[in-house]
């Protein structure tokens, strides 16, 4: 399955994967975690990440910080390496790293539509959105009413458009449409970019597939563990997962009939991959789950470090800063509200 | 030039680096943070982190032999690896005891960066140490920028609430200007169709006219009113505005749009943005609301406009007065920013350099650490021997200062861990030190290669450059960028290069003349019967002159190859000698010296011979059947009686040298380990100094004895025997570069001389001498000045970190880095 990628990669792909590679050397470590979760006041936290890459970031600041603050300067950074790559990039490099993005794309048009739904401010909306995920006409989305009108309206023009084919209906919006929406796109989009992964061929395939194969049954769990006890009927559910992954088919039929966590840990168990993940939980246990998937999802990806000439890394980058960012937020949530005992629960070591 | 401060500098001092002492400075803590700011105006002492050395710090000599010479990359050269393992990092850097006032400084700096962006935004220039009473104090200063930071914000926001009313006053009044033209252009066009309409009807009573004409005309009043928006929307964004009115209203909306000629300011971002003014017609509640949020989305501000013409004039200049209004106050406040901002500017470099150094004090108070009783602060470090007496001032003075009841104490530890290396250097020849260290810092005291560079470097250049009418454009270069060095100084770079430029210029000129030169490109010398210096011009042109020169030039470099190499080697039996290693002088150095000199030594002794007799002997064969057939006869190749006998000599201390060099070391080293291993006692601390701290010491270093590993020794050796071996030829064969280069220079020359400025000459039209002379100049300076300096550099470069420095140079030490103000102070700009 290997081709001669390896002789030609460095002519368009050697330089970013260098840059990608230098970026990854900033992540935090232990070290820096242990330190984090011993500070007090959010200043010290701030006083922390400034000897770290964040520094620049963080350093004009005034006093008084706010967790939102921290998160909003460590995200601006991970764009602004983002762009830069971005800025750099060739075909096909470039379709793949705005591939990245359209999963933030589909959660800020999830946010948006349920925030209108709701009443809320759009500019207060605009600001929970993942800058990633930013098209032009974002706004807009408030004024749709229903499916039909919003891919009518707004999404024909983003790259989210032919992910819409399953979903249109003319219902107006509530929060079940919404949510099977969010899992339809998603499935949509993790095929798609399965894919154009098949496409690229070589390690980048080999390994994007392993990494999305993992990401599709993790929401295929999720899927199953959110919708026990909702209206969704068993050949709904089924239809919301992706067609492609460790479970797919058989594991999907299994978790589609599934009725409490048990059942779902029953049917994970047989795949020995995901053996580990439940085995960490005690029975009926869901809450942990999160971060057990978080975890093994971190590991996958710092394992595809390991391997040169491919474009995963450039995946496994923007998600281990992704995760980094939800640690910091975590723990800042922790100290800011007095909660320190907590501070272990959710953070996951990268290194 | 660079010789102005030499003789601050006494002659041996660059050879072996400054002595240094491990000190240790008990302080009472009331007066460690002047002593330690007097300690950083003195700048000659370099804290060791506390919370590191307390706990497992030691040092990993990390060896790490290559055995590709040809390998010149200086990255994996043996190094030093501080390795400070964090086992007990108990105190993380918030937790130590004076991080309450970094975190102070940090935020000052903070409001003093604020204020600096203020002010290259305000265009005001910060004086560069204005008079003025100076604030000494960390609290005064804190509180004083606290004051002016939030009158600063409150100003600002004044002015931006002002700013963003005045630009929503003049966007309205855009609106009012642009839209009234819509309705009046849109009204006389209705009128005219009007008129015509009714002269039509006046004119001829037709059967097109519809029936219901009248009726419509008249019903105008009881037509279904289309409401309209009207506003400004950025242009970039005007397409999709209107895309997405079409669709959300299904084509029932009318849009027209005039772009603003000039950029409108933004009142929300404040930005300079191209706007378009747009009106919106739509009919219908719903409609209506789609489109306000679809206005809302875009970020398009709508203005109420009214349709009767007398109200848009009455809003026109009332809108008008307002704006003249806010313009005056908006002023006003803009002059009391300024006059805020220039105050600031006045002190703010004072205050700039204040912080600094108060964040840097607290820095290294934090690194030493608290005595038991919580009285005084404990700090090690190292310092220069010479710089005792100084810093035992600094501190009297500190205490003298404070008023402090207790001295501060000064002493001196013993340690077997590696002081740092310190040089002394003055502008000349920081940039030849600069040159060995960018291959690796010397180790403590080890024979400094720096000293032999500053002559040997540009003697080398000068052979591979070798021409000194190009020599001289070179030194005018440089000339002119040491006279200007003190305007250019602020670009850091360019004057360390003109220095290293200079020095090099000034060797250059006078060894361009010790080497023979290449005048016969500027043809100078030409005709002259007795000549000064350089070649004999009488062989330019000659059908022997590329053999001849060719010759000449290889013989040279084999000869200046062989002597750099060999002072290379006397320097490792100085270093021996120094570091009293009488296994080094004996088991390495003998042998290496025999090895190279029976066999290249012997190469420069045949030259040599052939040089003075004039002999017709044939180097080549006489050094390849050396090896071959040592027994045969020399034939005509021989050059002197006994040659035979003395080739056989030499071949055979060449050969006993190798097992010589191979063998005795390891064992013997292993002998003298296991002697050592007899006495384990350690030697008991001559003074009666804090045991504690020697305890300390010993229990942190005294595993720096690593276990002694016979086959590792033995490979080791292994790999530096066949690397000095194989590398006694490759070396040799290397310097032959020296040749290359010249060869290359002076034919490069030869050509653009030739097939560029003669040939033009040749034609004997102005024109085309003109071109010529253009591409000549171009060319000399481009190829034969600029490219030729750089890869003669290179090459220079590299003999002496490959075939000179792998002879003695072990390059792992690290460097001396002084707590200094100075220093921060030119770091940070």
């Amino acid at each position: 399955m290997y081709g001669f990628e390896a002789m030609t990669f460095n002519i368009h792909g050697g330089y970013l994967e260098a840059i990608v590679r230098g970026y990854r050397s900033g992540l935090l470590t232990a070290a820096d975690y242990n330190n984090l979760c011993q500070c007090e006041t959010l200043d010290d936290i701030k006083m922390h990440l400034s000897a770290t890459e964040y520094g620049t970031y963080l350093q004009n600041e005034p006093s008084p910080l706010h967790t939102t603050t921290i998160v909003e300067k460590c995200t601006l950074k991970l764009v602004d390496e983002y762009k830069h790559m971005l800025t750099q990039a060739t075909e096909p490099l470039s379709t793949f790293l705005e591939y990245i993005t359209y999963g933030h794309m589909i959660d800020n048009v999830v946010l948006i539509v349920t925030g209108t739904l709701h009443e809320r401010d759009v500019q207060e909306l605009l600001e929970k959105c993942h800058p990633l995920g930013m098209f032009d006409s974002i706004a807009t989305l408030a004024v749709a009413q229903n499916m039909r009108e919003l891919y009518r309206l707004v999404l024909v023009d983003t790259p989210l458009a032919p992910y819409f084919s399953e979903c249109i209906t003319s219902e107006d919006l509530d929060d079940m449409n919404i949510e099977i929406m969010r899992n339809t796109l998603y499935k949509a989009y993790l095929e798609d970019f399965y894919r154009f992964c098949q496409k690229l061929g070589g390690a980048t395939a080999e390994l994007m597939s392993d990494l999305l194969a993992f990401e599709a049954d993790r929401r295929a769990v999720n899927i199953t563990i959110n919708s026990i006890g909702t209206e969704l009927t068993r050949e709904d559910r089924r239809k919301l997962y992706s067609n492609f992954g460790l479970l797919y088919p058989y594991g999907h039929e299994e978790l589609a009939i599934c009725e409490d966590i048990d059942q779902v840990r029953g049917a994970m168990e047989k795949y020995p991959p995901y053996q580990s993940i439940f085995s960490k939980l005690s029975y009926g246990e869901s809450q942990m789950l999160d971060k057990a998937f978080y975890e093994e999802e971190v590991k996958r990806l710092c394992l595809s470090f390991e391997q040169q000439f491919h474009y995963a890394v450039f995946f496994a980058y923007m998600r281990l800063r992704e995760q980094e960012i939800r640690n910091l937020m975590w723990i800042s949530e922790c100290v800011a509200q007095n909660q320190k005992s907590r501070v272990h629960d959710s953070v996951v070591f990268i290194f | 030039m660079g010789e102005r401060e030499g003789g601050c500098c006494p002659p041996m001092d660059l050879m072996r680096s400054e002595p240094m002492q491990l000190v240790q400075l008990i302080i009472p803590i009331e007066s460690a943070h002047l002593a330690v700011s007097y300690l950083g105006d003195l700048g000659l002492i370099q804290f060791k982190d506390g919370y590191d050395f307390r706990g497992f710090g030691f040092m990993i000599w990390h060896k790490q032999t290559w055995a590709v010479d040809e390998d010149p990359c200086p990255s994996n050269r043996d190094q030093c690896l501080a390795v400070f393992s964090q086992l007990n990092a108990e105190k993380s850097p918030f937790q130590r005891t004076y991080a309450i006032q970094i975190k102070r400084s940090g935020e000052m700096a903070r409001k003093l960066r604020f204020f600096r962006d203020q002010m290259s935004k305000a265009g005001v220039v910060a004086q560069v140490r204005s008079p003025g009473e100076a604030i000494a104090n960390l609290d005064d200063l804190e509180v004083k920028l606290g004051d002016l930071e939030a009158e600063l914000v409150e100003i600002n926001a004044n002015g931006e609430k002002l700013q963003r009313s005045y630009n929503e006053l003049a966007e309205y009044k855009l609106v009012l200007l642009k839209a009234g033209e819509f309705f009046s252009s849109a009204l006389s066009n209705a009128e005219a169709r009007q008129r015509e309409y009714s002269s039509n009807q006046g004119g001829e009573e037709s059967l097109e006219i519809p029936l219901l004409s009248e009726q419509e005309t008249t019903d105008s009043s009881k037509q279904v009113r289309l409401g309209f928006i009207t506003g400004l929307v950025p242009r970039e964004k005007s397409m999709a505005f209107e895309r997405i009115l079409f669709r959300a209203t299904r084509g029932n909306v009318y849009l027209k749009q005039v772009a603003v000629d000039e950029p409108v300011v933004d009142p929300v971002s404040g930005d300079k943005v191209e706007k378009n003014v747009f009106a919106v017609f739509f009919s219908g509640e719903r409609a209506k609301n789609k489109i306000l949020k679809i206005c809302e989305a875009f970020g398009a501000n709508r203005y109420s406009f009214s349709e009767d013409v007398s109200k848009q004039s009455q809003l026109i200049t009332e809108v008008s007065g307002r704006i003249s209004e806010l313009k005056t106050t908006i002023d006003a406040g803009l002059v009391h920013r300024g006059n805020l901002l220039q105050t600031i500017g006045e002190q703010f470099e004072q205050w700039n350099v204040l912080v600094r150094k108060e964040k840097a004090i607290y820095h290294t108070l934090n690194m030493l650490s608290m005595d038991v009783t919580k009285k005084c602060l404990v700090a090690e470090g190292w310092s220069p021997i010479f710089a005792t007496k100084q810093i035992q001032d600094a501190l009297h003075q500190a205490t003298r200062d404070c008023n402090s009841q207790v001295e501060a104490i000064f002493q001196v530890l013993h340690t077997r861990e590696m002081p740092p290396t310190y040089f002394r250097t003055n502008k000349f020849t920081t940039a030849f030190q600069e040159i060995v260290d960018a291959y690796g810092v010397a180790k403590y005291q080890e024979a400094n290669p720096g000293v032999f560079t500053i002559v040997t470097f540009p003697f080398l250049f000068a052979v591979m450059f070798g021409d000194w009418g190009h020599g001289i454009c070179l030194l005018l270069a440089t000339l002119f960028f040491i006279v200007r060095e003190k305007k250019l100084s602020s670009q850091h770079d360019i004057t360390q290069l003109t220095v290293l430029d200079d020095c090099l210029n000034i060797r250059l000129y006078k060894s361009v003349i010790y080497k023979n030169c290449e005048a016969s490109t500027i043809g100078l010398i030409k005709g002259r019967d007795t000549y000064p210096f350089g070649v004999d011009p009488a062989w330019h042109g000659s059908r022997s002159e590329l053999p001849f020169l060719n010759s000449l030039k290889m013989k040279m470099s084999i000869l200046l190859g062989v002597a750099q190499m060999n002072l290379g080697i006397i320097l490792s039996y100085f270093n021996a000698l120094f570091f009293k290693n009488s296994i080094n002088t004996w088991f390495q150095f003998v042998p290496q010296m025999i090895f190279l000199n029976s066999l290249f030594g012997y190469l420069s002794l045949l030259i040599i011979v052939k040089w003075c007799t004039g002999s017709q002997a044939d180097l080549y064969h006489v050094m390849i059947y050396m090896f071959l057939s040592p027994t045969d006869d020399l034939g005509e190749n021989q050059l002197f009686p006994g040659q035979k006998t003395l080739q056989m000599v030499l071949l055979l201390l060449a050969l006993v040298s190798v097992p010589w060099m191979l063998l005795p070391k390891p064992f013997l080293l292993k002998m003298q380990h296991e002697r050592h291993q007899g006495e384990a006692y350690a030697p008991l601390p001559g003074t009666e100094e804090s045991l504690q701290s020697a305890a300390n010491h010993n229990d942190g270093h005294g595993n720096g004895h690593e276990e002694f590993e016979f086959s590792e020794v033995f490979v080791h050796q292994l790999i530096h025997t066949i690397e000095f071996v194989l590398g006694a030829v490759s070396n040799t064969a290397s310097y032959l570069r020296l040749w290359a280069l010249s060869l290359a220079h002076s034919e490069l020359s030869v050509v653009f001389y030739e097939k560029v400025l003669l040939l033009a000459w040749g034609y004997n039209n102005i024109f085309i001498l003109i071109i010529g002379i253009i591409i000549f100049i171009c060319a000399t300076v481009g190829v034969l000045l600029v490219m030729e300096t750089l890869s003669a550099f290179l090459h220079a470069l590299r003999l002496h970190w490959v075939e000179f420095q792998n002879k003695f140079y072990e390059g792992d030490g690290y460097k001396f880095y002084p707590f200094s103000f100075f220093v921060l102070d030119t770091e940070e700009e």
